[in-house]
């Protein structure tokens, strides 16, 4: 990369520096750059005009809300920048919920209920990765699949009835604060699998296989990445990652139903796709994909309050969906047309 | 060459014969009868009472409609999620229509429902065949977007059966010859669809469209103009389904039709249209969809609960996707041996 | 690659920024205002109405009831609630109106407990709550104005089943969701009637639907198929009652199968006029709208705390006593039938 291969290598070593743009340049006008700044927009101008926006319980909903979101989102952005799909999320939340209310209403304590439905998220997870990397079938497809066979699962095994009866105790956790601040516990477990998360992706050669194969899994199998072993992992970290958000979200509603969070879904894909992940697969960032969920969940909570009905939030995500994939299209065919064939870069 | 040869001069009778056998339409076709079999086996009422009949020929007739759009921008490797709020859309449409617009003849409104449907599903078509963005992602943006606008629009009001005319809603219900209206207007949809697939250049085009996008393009079909056009005739489709569907429910509110795109994409994947494009007919999401209604209805006679319907429709997609998978690997290994007889 | 490590490092300190600005502006909010228009105070008379869902006849009028109150008296008036009735979406309902500080919520539960967190939360946030048609756990809820006595209902319903079925046969129940608490409630009671004054009488099946109409209808096609000797369908819910009379005027069971339940008399009418329904039972959910805008205020005002004895004036309606469990009865069940249905209009 420092040296000229064309002119046989005499030419002065090139600095990187001179193909660059500067640094603030790099930062601020990717595509997380503008989530960031869209975030920020919002915010201010949800405090300053919405009545009641701007105090600390605003922050506390909005956050319990949004937590089985942000939540889900990790693993999905994995999974999506793989260049594969997991549709079945909301299912397998779904799913979890109607084993942990059943566990427990059957007498079992919500810690080993709760253990029992993880597992049932990791085996749904296994599934789905069973049939997309040693069957060989299409992500879209088998997940499509997958959301009926998980949901049919949740609402046969329990109806339309929903367990409602839960242990003080653990629904108060899931809905308690840390210390005075407002900022609710279970962010410190969101926190810690955000972490957790960013070093595999950015910072391990695992998570460097990840977008090798969703740029081109053929050169990242010829690279030596385990390409199927890679994708069933991340399947699985998904279900298990769901059937999480699942507990949380019954225990934060103290309501188990076979219907819980359907469309979960697409708040999740809506969310990591407006943080900037490409949805062919190869380009992405969790930063910005935390900043997509936080500036929808800003959005929802600012238009509620304001008492505008909750489906103009559903237009505006939709529309932000389609707008962020859209421009990204539009800004590579600029770029494309702008720069002409055969022609380099030149250093400034 | 020689295996490929090997059915020499048996008839075209017997070929045709052979192959209608082998086709999956087929084989939902028999799962069909099965069911319906066993089901008024146990239960004559299912098929025998003069409710019963009518029922399990209406009621699938509205999925029929959505399914058979869904199977056409499936074909071209593409998919349509958001038919169910189209579907909801147009239906409030047509009671508004009724409501605001006294004395409205019932043409104008299916029409009307077509048209709209067509234009939602232009916009679909629009982004994915000008912006090259995958239409798994446009279309689950504008599913959010036509319910908002839909809920929106009927704030917490509701149409009820009383505000539409008694024709229109009788149509919902009269048969003729035993074969309920609407059902005829979907067969009817069904077979022009079907036949255009076949029979015209513009189906082939996107079947081929389907099976190799980067083939068609480099052989010169206007690929943009096709998959616009399979986008809009899902949309009106969806539109039409709106109406029907109002004219058998009455009442319509903000949810009519959540759920729908999945029913129609589960129709169509265990009718045969694969998922990835290229195969599969309208006639199999047809039986598809008529399959996945008679299931529900035969759940509780069968002494199935009826809450399990959702985990069979599962189970029979995921079926679906690995029979076409296998029968794919099949179908390639046939083809390198007769290229490299050993 | 030189050039990601370098943004991701950077945008992680950047994320790091934007989350320590949310918590700083709501810890400084928090120093700031106390909460302008907080809830508890005497004054404020802004009440919502939170149904068990939206587009629903019977709560279009019970709500309408209550906006007649809150103008009588100049309090603010808004409906909010969800597009299915499930418990989960309506504790984000409350959720945001314990945000905004409302006066008082008058809410018809989807579910007994599933939404008692939420309204504690708000009964903290010295918001008043009153309950009305369909009840949460007494320790959520500063109020609950009922309809008549769930006795009284289940008793209604299986009385005119009984009397049009000739007190003999099969019937069936189509309720609405299968948490509801009032619906339950009547159900248990009408099994318990049934066992002990009709033994002639089987009930075959409970189906759900929903309150959704599409569902109903569905479910009540279903319902004739699966049991081919169903004498009568019993339907404590207008939603399902409505669904089922238009499924059966369109079939050849109309005038066979007898249907009764609780129904509003405008989306019956039809249906009485042609002979589908016989007659079916209700209250005036005006009037009981009315009443919980009436019950908020006086909570708000610190006229009553919904202990029993307490007493409070409802406008026209008059006066009224509060029972045992905090339970406020606004009166009997009517019935409707071909001979006064036509002097109603809600």
């Amino acid at each position: 990369m420092t040296t000229d291969l064309i002119s046989g290598g005499t030419a002065s070593p090139r600095v990187y520096k001179d193909y660059s743009r500067p640094l603030w340049q790099r930062v601020l006008l990717t595509r997380e750059g503008a989530v960031y700044a869209a975030l920020i927009l919002v915010i201010i101008g949800a405090t300053l005009s919405v009545r009641n926006f701007g105090s600390p319980i605003t922050m506390t909903y909005l956050l319990l809300d949004v937590t089985p979101i942000l939540l889900i989102a990790l693993p999905m952005t994995l999974v999506i920048v793989t260049g594969e799909i997991d549709l079945s999320v909301a299912s397998v939340v779904g799913l979890s919920s109607v084993v942990l209310g059943t566990l427990h209403q059957a007498g079992l304590p919500i810690p080993a209920a709760a253990l029992v439905a993880i597992v049932v998220g990791a085996v749904a997870g296994a599934f789905n990765g069973f049939l997309i990397t040693v069957v060989g079938l299409p992500s879209l497809a088998v997940t499509i699949g997958t959301l009926a066979l998980y949901r049919g699962l949740a609402v046969g095994l329990l109806g339309t009835t929903a367990v409602t009866d839960f242990t003080e105790f653990w629904t108060d956790l899931a809905k308690s604060k840390v210390g005075g601040t407002g900022v609710p516990t279970v962010m410190i477990l969101f926190v810690v699998l955000l972490v957790a998360f960013a070093i595999v992706l950015h910072f391990t050669p695992f998570g460097r296989g990840i977008f090798a194969i969703g740029l081109s899994s053929e050169a990242a199998r010829f690279s030596g990445v385990h390409v199927e072993r890679t994708k069933f992992i991340l399947f699985v970290l998904t279900g298990t990652i769901s059937a999480l958000a699942g507990i949380y979200y019954t225990l934060r509603f103290g309501s188990a139903r076979g219907d819980n969070a359907t469309g979960l879904e697409l708040s999740v894909i809506a969310a990591v796709l407006l943080g900037g992940v490409s949805i062919f697969g190869g380009r992405g960032a969790l930063h910005g994909v935390v900043a997509g969920v936080l500036l929808i969940g800003v959005l929802g909570s600012a238009l509620r309050l304001a008492n505008v009905t909750s489906d103009v939030i559903n237009i505006i995500t939709g529309v932000l969906l389609v707008a962020s994939v859209v421009s990204t299209s539009v800004l590579n065919w600029a770029r494309a047309k702008r720069t002409k064939p055969g022609e380099s870069r030149k250093p400034k | 060459m020689s295996t490929l040869t090997a059915e020499t001069t048996g008839s075209r009778v017997t070929g045709a014969l052979g192959s209608f056998l082998k086709a999956r339409e087929t084989g939902i076709l028999l799962a069909l009868v099965l069911i319906v079999v066993v089901t008024t086996a146990k239960n004559p009422n299912f098929l025998f009472s003069n409710d019963g009949f009518r029922d399990l020929l209406l009621t699938p007739s509205i999925l029929l409609l959505v399914a058979v759009g869904q199977a056409i921008v499936i074909i071209t490797r593409n998919v349509d999620l958001s038919v169910g709020s189209t579907l909801g859309l147009t239906a409030y449409l047509t009671g508004r229509l009724f409501i605001d617009v006294p004395g409205i003849p019932i043409i104008v409104v299916f029409l009307a429902g077509l048209v709209f449907g067509g234009l939602l599903g232009l916009v679909n078509g629009a982004l994915v065949a000008f912006a090259r963005v995958p239409a798994l992602v446009i279309t689950l943006g504008t599913l959010y977007a036509y319910r908002g606008i839909n809920v929106l629009w009927t704030g917490s009001d509701r149409i009820n059966a009383s505000d539409m005319p008694k024709p229109f809603l009788a149509l919902g219900t009269q048969s003729i010859l035993f074969i309920p209206v609407l059902t005829i207007i979907a067969v009817v949809v069904l077979v022009a669809a079907g036949w255009y697939m076949r029979n015209q250049r513009g189906g082939r085009e996107l079947y081929a469209i389907g099976s190799d996008p980067d083939a068609a393009n480099l052989y010169g079909l206007n690929v943009t103009r096709r998959v616009l056009v399979a986008f809009v005739v899902c949309g009106a489709l969806a539109g039409l389904a709106g109406v029907l569907y109002a004219a058998r429910y009455g009442t319509v509110n903000s949810q009519a039709g959540s759920g729908f795109e999945l029913e129609a994409v589960g129709a169509a994947v265990i009718g045969g249209v694969a998922i990835f494009g290229g195969s599969g007919t309208v006639w199999g999401a047809a039986i598809g969809a008529y399959l996945l209604f008679t299931i529900n209805r035969a759940l509780p006679i069968l002494g199935v609960p009826d809450f399990w319907q959702r985990a069979v429709v599962g189970v029979l997609i995921i079926g679906a996707i690995v029979l076409d998978r296998l029968l794919a690997v099949r179908q390639s290994r046939k083809l390198v041996e007769a290229r490299d007889p050993e | 690659m030189l050039f990601h490590k370098k943004t991701g490092r950077v945008g992680a300190f950047a994320a790091l920024a934007v989350t320590v600005a949310l918590v700083a502006t709501g810890c400084a909010a928090a120093e700031g205002g106390g909460g302008d228009g907080s809830g508890g105070d005497s004054g404020n008379l802004a009440i919502t109405f939170l149904p068990k869902n939206l587009g629903n006849a019977y709560f279009d009028t019970s709500d309408k009831g209550g906006e007649k109150a809150i103008k009588e008296f100049d309090g603010t008036y808004a409906e909010v609630g969800p597009a299915e009735a499930s418990p989960d979406a309506q504790v984000s309902y409350i959720n945001t109106l314990t945000q905004q500080g409302v006066g008082g919520i008058a809410i018809s539960a989807n579910d007994p407990k599933a939404i008692c967190d939420a309204l504690n939360e708000a009964r903290d946030a010295g918001v008043k709550v009153v309950t009305f048609d369909s009840d949460t756990n007494p320790e959520c809820r500063d109020i609950f104005i009922n309809q008549a006595t769930s006795e009284g209902i289940a008793k209604v319903q299986v009385d005119l089943i009984a009397e049009q079925i000739g007190d003999e046969g099969e019937i069936a129940i189509l309720s609405a969701t299968a948490n509801a608490t009032n619906q339950n409630a009547w159900i248990e009671l009408m099994k318990t009637d049934l066992e002990a004054n009709h033994p002639n009488i089987t009930l075959v099946d409970t189906v759900y639907g929903d309150d959704d109409d599409q569902t109903s209808f569905d479910k009540t096609a279903a319902l004739l198929q699966t049991h081919p000797d169903l004498k009568g369908i019993v339907s404590p819910t207008t939603v399902g009652i409505a669904a089922a009379a238009r499924y059966l005027q369109t079939s050849e069971f109309k005038g066979k199968v007898a249907l009764t339940g609780l129904g509003t008399p405008n989306q019956m009418r039809d249906y009485v006029e042609d002979g589908t329904v016989t007659a079916f039972a209700l209250w005036n959910p005006a009037d009981l709208g009315y009443l919980a805008a009436y019950a908020a205020k006086a909570l708000i005002e610190g006229d009553i705390t919904g202990a029993e004895g307490d007493k409070f004036t409802a406008g026209d309606l008059g006066d009224y006593e509060v029972g045992e469990d905090g339970t406020v009865l606004l009166g009997d069940p009517y019935t409707f039938d071909a001979d006064n249905i036509g002097e109603f209009d809600f």
